[in-house]
């Protein structure tokens, strides 16, 4: 995959297992992409396709049993697997931060909201000066929305949508370049969510921050990722453009997932279904891992994994439907001069 | 979005003996590739019970000597190849009272158990269940009871009774209804607020069948596992009531009695008729306790693993 | 909304307050502190009709669908099954009613007994009411199952409810809820817990199901794309109260309502395309303990006017057979 100047972070064929008593879960195989600076990249998914795991993995947070087999993550040139305790400490919360998805339990019942922020800040930055970091938590809970008496609250007095704002005030507060948020809105009701999410296009603006929204909310990718990246049973399926990704879905998963999702916008007829589940990660079926469930399965399908290919401009997918060498009557094809 | 939610494996129980052991016998094979310590502690606790419940089934072929034959061999003789732990101060054969005494210690330990459980837990569904007046009363009574240190009740209870093995065995059972209740009152609180409780109550059960079989199953498990460290702890109880005297017939061979008596002797070098009943109920009261943990453990919903 | 004669169930007037136990100074203040659940609820649902019941946290949605089945007794209100009070029934006539009519919760795996098998909690409401004989009611199971698409049918039927996938259990869930052939299956929000394929294939189910069973639903969601899908007619409703209630094309073309209009405007559209500035209402719901006077959106609405403070604001029909609670036009 090719890296521009501009890009920030970098997975290279990342793999995440964690062994359990009847063998080992592949929970993440082989995913590689990258991120610009300043750009917003959705990764979507159902449960079980290693999303969340490999959301947590970019900081080391992988939860034991689960370790990484391979790869590496390329942040601003150095490696982030081969960082030591140390350096992870200065990395998280500093230049990458993480948000999840349920804030009563991601904050400390016994703090403020003020006590919150300044503990953050001090671990960080200890020689700032309280009057300096005072000021810093007032310009964000501007940012926020969120009034300034709310400093004196305590977690459980906020309503979900003013914690989970508190939750991304930490995060950016110390001003980090990317920021990956698992799930962030999946608790909070409709009208909540909305304004959510205006807030992060705003947070981006102001912060120029580079966003990994980690969601199965097809809806909440739509209006935030500029880039949306499709797992399926740990692999990487698609990446494209939202546009892309929306308008013309190559890979048959996509397009399923796409087809399955109630659009109020739009007049549905029929919900087109996907039978059938992802398959077992211990023991993954050879081949391309959608096979079993792919309407326009083929031979070849079975046998081998396709590669993720760029198979037009900025869109690639894992599939053999693509593949010229395969089929030949396939789709557009990328001819490497800026067709 | 939640995933699947992780559940321990456990087997749900079958009306049918063949459906039962099949399932049994699938789980034990599955559970040993799983698990490590707590399933070895698990099988030595049990190898440990079966032994001493071999030792009360057939005794015969553990020793051909009568417990009660004051005429097995001389005076408090020491351990020899004729007796293997030696005779005590009636020259009874110790060995001979300690695989005859299994029985009784067994015999009312279980028994007791037993009583506890079959009145604490249907206490317990039943009060947590119905809550209100008649749950917070029958609560004060069973805290009250459970507040006593459970020898000091035992005693009191085997003093007043009298001697006789059902009386014992009373005097034990009594002791240990409470943890039953409690137990049982308190899971059936929390599953009570479970969906499923209250989807049976959208498909018209009446009580009776919510809580026979929505509740009781989902209860029975940790039950298991009292029952087992409660036999435990039943038989230490039994030993000490028997030490102290209060309790069974003379001629019913019983590690507590026996321990009571070579207290007398040890004093004079005699030490095989103290330590070898004493061995045997700590031995006992271990692989109760052994198999209760390691199945505690083994029950227990891991996190880490799926 | 006066229950019309064709309607198989209605709701007229449902009130639910679940009173809090406070400090005992509270017992001196006249107004017991409560919450206010269901305000004043009312309207029917026809045969072979799904009603939806759109809402966010706090609307009240869930618990009107337990009142509608007397899963929970309203503090007051009436609910009319068939042309009777529903409030009158003895215990005879409430076991016709658990069979005839169903309820579908929300997480399937929470909903079955992790003791039972999928055989065993399907076929239980067949025993409970003594439908048939146990090799009947098997039977029966069996075919149902293949119905719902738990298929092979004799290799589930013994699984237990840990070895099913999420989809497998909503449909055990489902199944169950359907043995016993309900005219009425209240379904609270039967897709939220599920993966975004397996909630396809639910919404598919149900509307099979609806078509093959003759069967009429109220849809409880908080996601308004869904309702949209699967609903007739769709209920808005809002800290306790119906705000808004219409047919579907007529809700999502020309709802009337503020909030209605606020609900739609924040629904995730899964369409770039889509994207645009979004008009929301400031504030977040309010505690349903002390809701606002008056109309209780209105510290919220962009249009409240003074009078809005003062009285409920009636349901008033904007169109025909459009009804919504505000006084603006």
């Amino acid at each position: 995959m090719p890296t521009s100047e501009k890009t920030i972070l970098e997975v290279q064929d990342l793999s995440i297992a964690y062994p359990i008593s009847i063998g080992v879960v592949r929970a993440v195989e082989g995913v590689s992409f990258t991120l610009d600076d300043g750009e917003a990249l959705g990764v979507v998914g159902e449960s079980g396709c290693g999303k969340s795991t490999m959301g947590l993995s970019i900081l080391k947070l992988q939860r034991p049993p689960g370790r990484v087999t391979g790869g590496r993550i390329m942040y601003r040139g150095t490696d982030i697997l081969s960082l030591s305790g140390r350096e992870l400490l200065k990395l998280r919360g500093q230049k990458i931060s993480m948000i999840f998805q349920n804030p009563l339990t991601s904050l400390n019942p016994l703090f403020t909201v003020q006590q919150h922020f300044l503990e953050t800040i001090h671990f960080h930055d200890p020689g700032m000066p309280k009057d300096k970091a005072l000021a810093a938590v007032g310009k964000m809970l501007e940012t926020l929305g969120i009034e300034r008496k709310r400093l004196s609250e305590y977690p459980h007095q906020l309503s979900g949508g003013m914690r989970q704002r508190v939750m991304i005030g930490l995060a950016l507060i110390m001003n980090p370049d990317i920021l990956i948020a698992d799930e962030p809105t999946t608790s909070l009701d409709v009208i909540v969510e909305a304004g959510f999410t205006e807030l992060l296009l705003e947070l981006r603006r102001v912060y120029k921050l580079s966003l990994i929204l980690i969601t199965h909310n097809l809806g909440l990718v739509a209006e935030l990722a500029d880039r949306i990246a499709v797992m399926y049973a740990g692999r990487l399926m698609e990446i494209a453009t939202a546009q892309q990704i929306f308008d013309r879905p190559l890979h048959p998963y996509t397009q399923g997932l796409i087809a399955c999702v109630p659009n109020i916008q739009a007049d549905q007829k029929e919900l087109v279904t996907m039978p059938g589940s992802p398959p077992d990660l211990v023991a993954p079926p050879a081949g391309c891992r959608f096979a079993p469930r792919c309407p326009k399965v083929m031979p070849i399908c079975r046998e081998k994994a396709p590669a993720l290919l760029e198979h037009e401009r900025g869109h690639s997918a894992a599939c053999w439907l693509y593949d010229r060498s395969v089929s030949p009557g396939a789709g557009p094809a990328f001819d490497g001069a800026g067709g | 979005m939640s995933t699947q939610p992780s559940r321990p494996h456990i087997p749900a129980a079958r009306f049918s003996p063949a459906g039962g052991l099949a399932s049994a016998v699938g789980w034990f094979s599955r559970s040993r590739k799983k698990y490590g310590m707590e399933w070895w502690i698990m099988i030595a606790g049990l190898v440990v019970i079966l032994f001493v419940v071999t030792m009360t089934a057939f005794p015969g072929l553990f020793t051909r000597f009568n417990p009660n034959d004051q005429n097995a061999g001389g005076q408090m003789t020491r351990p020899s190849p004729a007796h293997v732990m030696g005779t005590d101060n009636l020259n009874r054969d110790v060995w001979a009272r300690v695989v005859y005494g299994a029985r009784t210690i067994l015999g009312v330990a279980f028994a007791a158990a037993l009583v506890s459980a079959l009145i604490g837990i249907p206490l317990g569904l039943l009060s947590g269940f119905a809550g209100g007046v008649f749950d917070r009363v029958l609560s004060l009574i069973m805290d009250s009871v459970y507040s006593f240190p459970g020898l000091i009740l035992a005693i009191a209870f085997a003093a007043m009774l009298g001697p006789g093995v059902i009386n014992i065995t009373l005097a034990v059972a009594v002791v240990y209804i409470p943890t039953y209740f409690r137990l049982v009152r308190g899971q059936t609180l929390s599953i009570k607020e479970e969906v499923y409780v209250e989807a049976a109550r959208a498909i018209g059960a009446r009580r009776g069948t919510i809580l026979g079989r929505y509740v009781f199953p989902n209860v029975i498990a940790t039950v298991v596992v009292v029952l087992s460290l409660n036999i435990a702890d039943a038989i230490l109880t039994e030993a000490a009531l028997s030490y102290i005297g209060l309790g069974l017939p003379a001629g019913l061979p019983d590690w507590g009695m026996d321990l009571s008596m070579g207290k007398k002797f040890l004093p004079s070098g005699v030490w095989w008729m103290i330590t070898f009943p004493g061995l045997m109920i700590m031995l006992l009261a271990l692989g109760f306790t052994m198999l209760g943990e390691g199945l505690a453990e083994i029950l227990n919903p891991r996190l880490l693993e799926r | 909304m006066p229950p019309s004669a064709a309607a198989l169930v209605s709701a007229t007037d449902l009130v639910k307050d679940f009173p809090l136990r406070g400090t005992i100074f509270d017992a001196f203040s006249p107004a017991r502190r409560a919450v206010h659940a269901v305000d004043r609820v009312s309207f029917s649902i026809g045969e072979g009709e799904v009603l939806g019941l759109a809402g966010e946290s706090g609307s009240g949605k869930s618990t009107t669908g337990r009142l509608l089945l007397r899963l929970i007794e309203p503090t007051s209100g009436s609910v009319v099954y068939r042309g009777t009070d529903i409030r009158s029934y003895g215990a005879r006539e409430m076991e016709h009613l658990r069979a005839k009519t169903q309820i579908v919760f929300q997480d399937p795996n929470s909903s079955l007994s992790p003791r039972m098998s999928v055989g065993q909690a399907i076929s239980h409401p067949l025993s409970i009411h003594g439908i048939g004989t146990p090799a009947e009611r098997r039977e029966r199971v069996l075919d149902l199952m293949e119905k719902v698409g738990l298929s092979p049918a004799p290799f589930l039927y013994r699984k237990y409810p840990h070895q099913l996938s999420g989809g497998q259990s909503q449909r055990v869930v489902l199944a169950r809820a359907l043995v016993t052939q309900p005219d009425f299956l209240v379904a609270d929000e039967p897709i939220a817990m599920a993966d975004v394929s397996v909630r396809a294939l639910v919404l598919q189910l149900m509307r099979q199901l609806k078509q093959d069973m003759g069967l009429t639903y109220l849809l409880i969601t908080h996601d308004l794309a869904t309702a949209k899908y699967l609903c007739d007619r769709v209920a808005v409703m809002y800290l306790g109260r119906i705000v808004e209630l219409a047919s579907r094309d007529e809700l999502f073309t020309h709802a009337h309502h503020p909030y209605t209009k606020a609900l739609l405007e924040a629904v995730p559209v899964p369409d770039p395309k889509a994207r645009r500035d979004k008009k929301l209402p400031h504030g977040e719901i309010p505690s349903a303990i002390n809701p606002p006077s008056g109309c209780h959106y209105h510290p919220r609405c962009p249009f409240a006017l003074a009078r809005c403070r003062e009285a409920r604001p009636p349901l008033r029909e904007v169109a025909p057979g459009h009804v919504s609670a505000c006084i603006l036009d």
